[in-house]
């Protein structure tokens, strides 16, 4: 269980950040600057909130009114840093000898050392130093380093970020089912939604030091709510709108109105279609379009169009559909799945 | 042949150098971390006896440690005397050649990733050890080239020590107020050994440095 309330004023940036999170692992997304590492890290004591407080588990970290501030080496937290923090001037051994948080003797710290690197596969590496390591087993290092550890909870910043593309999907999978083993709680600051999808139970979205929306993950991609969850889940096409019926939308800029196929609320400033949730073909929501622009990628398509009475100077919209499903002539009308359509509130 | 001068010189400039060495990575640490106006202030302070002139920095020494002043008539008392010691010469060696030592350990140690002490901190570690174990090693190249610098610096002091501690042979007598002495009674065969022997000691210090710096430039390239 995590418990955050956190304030802080930098004088240009406000941190303001309210949470609650029962079990599994969290995923803080946000553009960067938008405060994410700052909110881990004052999970982890490294910034001293102007007021709040911070509850891991049954434990509090940080109560202002209290005046509880629980040092550093005193948190029990597992801070996986962006770039790994491995002591350069240390062995592999001795980086991960230094997490050994309880040891009867020598012996056996070498004995948690010995079977920390065989779980997490680097067995054979004891004496290289981290600069010789790739970015995947330097990864690892700094978790085996974190787990011998005992922490009450995982801090994950930008774990991923470090790696080249390539190396990202098959340490994912790795940390995935490392995760999995690890009973405690987890948070994990990305900006990547492809990340935070595969990883997080649930997602809070940071915008400008704010929780903006947290809710499990599936439930935020399909109906993220505000407009910076939407393009934060990778909506590209987010355009402002407003209630036109009970189940319909009319957006100005494109000059249309959309069946939603469920009811729309009274407050409503902006829809979202995802590239993928056009089609062509009939339907309710089809509408004539103008293609301005095709983008060959190497396993699909991206079409760039326009309705047909859409206002100038408006950005296209994209659709974008897998190779092997592009029809032999591009389709002069193009529809939407009402269910896809995102209502946006905020 | 008297090689008084070079034993006490090398003894001035070791004793010195442990001193500066010592003080100047202290206060290099907690400098660094002090608010802004602060550090400014203390930095400048403690960076002015490398730039004043060396006769000055005597002069102020002679004002505080001198025979006249309370300080000095003190220290006399209980029978600590800077003015003509050859351990007096260690006082000046020291205030100058602290700047050099200073100055390269605060420019490592702010150079210096701090979040592989916050790393450390998170683990559980304590300060000392991050400290000695990350931290020092991290910042070793600095540091040692600040050590040989205030070394070679201690070992050519001239103006101050001649002011605090004069020339007297076998004595306070150092290589460079001998040089001075010898060049003044025309031995001017004398003078250019001890010349000689100077150069060499500075060779090796310098050559000492590159040898350092080389080492770390490889080391950044692996990294």
């Amino acid at each position: 269980m995590i418990d955050i309330d956190v304030h802080k004023d930098w004088g240009s940036f406000t941190l303001d950040v309210k949470l609650h999170h029962e079990s599994g692992i969290l995923g803080l997304l946000g553009a960067s600057g938008c405060g994410k590492s700052k909110t881990l890290q004052c999970i982890a004591g490294i910034e001293k909130p102007d007021a709040g407080k911070v509850v891991v588990g049954a434990r509090t970290l940080f109560d202002s009114g209290r005046h509880i501030n629980v040092p550093v080496p005193q948190r029990r937290v597992g801070y996986l840093f962006q770039h790994y923090a491995l002591f350069p001037n240390m062995t592999v051994e001795d980086n991960i000898r230094c997490g050994v948080r309880s040891a009867s003797s020598k012996a056996d710290a070498r004995r948690q050392v010995r079977s920390m690197m065989e779980r997490l596969n680097l067995t054979g590496l004891e004496k290289q130093k981290p600069a010789e390591l790739s970015g995947g087993q330097q990864q690892r290092v700094a978790l085996a380093r974190i787990l011998v550890n005992e922490p009450d909870i995982l801090l994950l910043d930008e774990p991923f970020s470090a790696l080249d593309s390539y190396l990202k999907e098959k340490v994912m999978t790795e940390l995935k089912d490392l995760l999995r083993q690890f009973p405690k709680d987890v948070v994990l600051v990305t900006h990547s939604r492809d990340e935070a999808y595969q990883l997080c139970q649930s997602i809070a979205v940071l915008d400008d030091g704010r929780v903006s929306a947290c809710a499990p993950t599936k439930e935020l991609f399909a109906d993220p709510q505000s407009r910076v969850a939407a393009v934060l889940t990778g909506c590209k096409n987010i355009v402002a709108a407003r209630k036109a019926g009970p189940t319909a939308v009319f957006i100005p800029s494109w000059q249309i109105t959309l069946q939603t196929g469920r009811p729309v609320g009274d407050d409503l400033c902006a829809i979202g279609i995802r590239g993928h949730a056009f089609c062509g073909g009939d339907g309710e929501n089809a509408r004539p379009i103008v293609v301005t622009e095709e983008i060959e990628q190497p396993f699909e398509w991206i079409v760039k169009f326009r309705y047909a009475h859409q206002e100038g100077g408006t950005p296209d919209i994209w659709w974008r559909f897998a190779k092997p499903d592009r029809p032999a002539v591009l389709p002069d009308c193009l529809t939407v799945d009402g269910q896809a359509i995102l209502l946006l509130y905020r | 042949m008297d090689w008084y001068p070079l034993w006490n010189s090398l003894r001035i400039a070791a004793i010195s150098c442990v001193l500066v060495f010592f003080s100047g990575i202290a206060l290099a640490y907690y400098v660094a971390r002090l608010p802004r106006v602060l550090k400014g202030l203390l930095d400048v302070v403690l960076t002015l006896p490398l730039v004043l002139p060396p006769t000055v920095c005597g002069w102020l020494l002679l004002l505080v440690f001198g025979l006249k002043h309370p300080v000095g008539i003190f220290l006399n008392d209980v029978g600590i005397r800077f003015v003509m010691t050859w351990y007096g010469g260690v006082l000046a060696s020291a205030v100058v050649a602290f700047p050099l030592m200073y100055r390269t350990a605060r420019g490592a140690f702010e150079s210096f990733d701090e979040t592989l002490a916050w790393s450390g901190k998170t683990l559980g570690l304590s300060d000392t050890f991050i400290f000695w174990h990350i931290r020092m090693p991290y910042c070793k190249q600095g540091i040692i080239a600040g050590t040989v610098l205030a070394f070679a610096r201690a070992l050519g002091e001239y103006g101050a020590t001649s002011m605090l501690i004069g020339y007297i042979p076998k004595n306070t007598a150092t290589i460079s107020t001998t040089v001075y002495q010898l060049w003044r009674t025309n031995d001017e065969y004398s003078a250019f050994i001890w010349v000689l022997v100077n150069i060499a000691i500075s060779a090796v210090v310098l050559l000492t440095v590159n040898l350092f710096e080389k080492r770390s430039r490889e080391r950044r390239r692996l990294a």
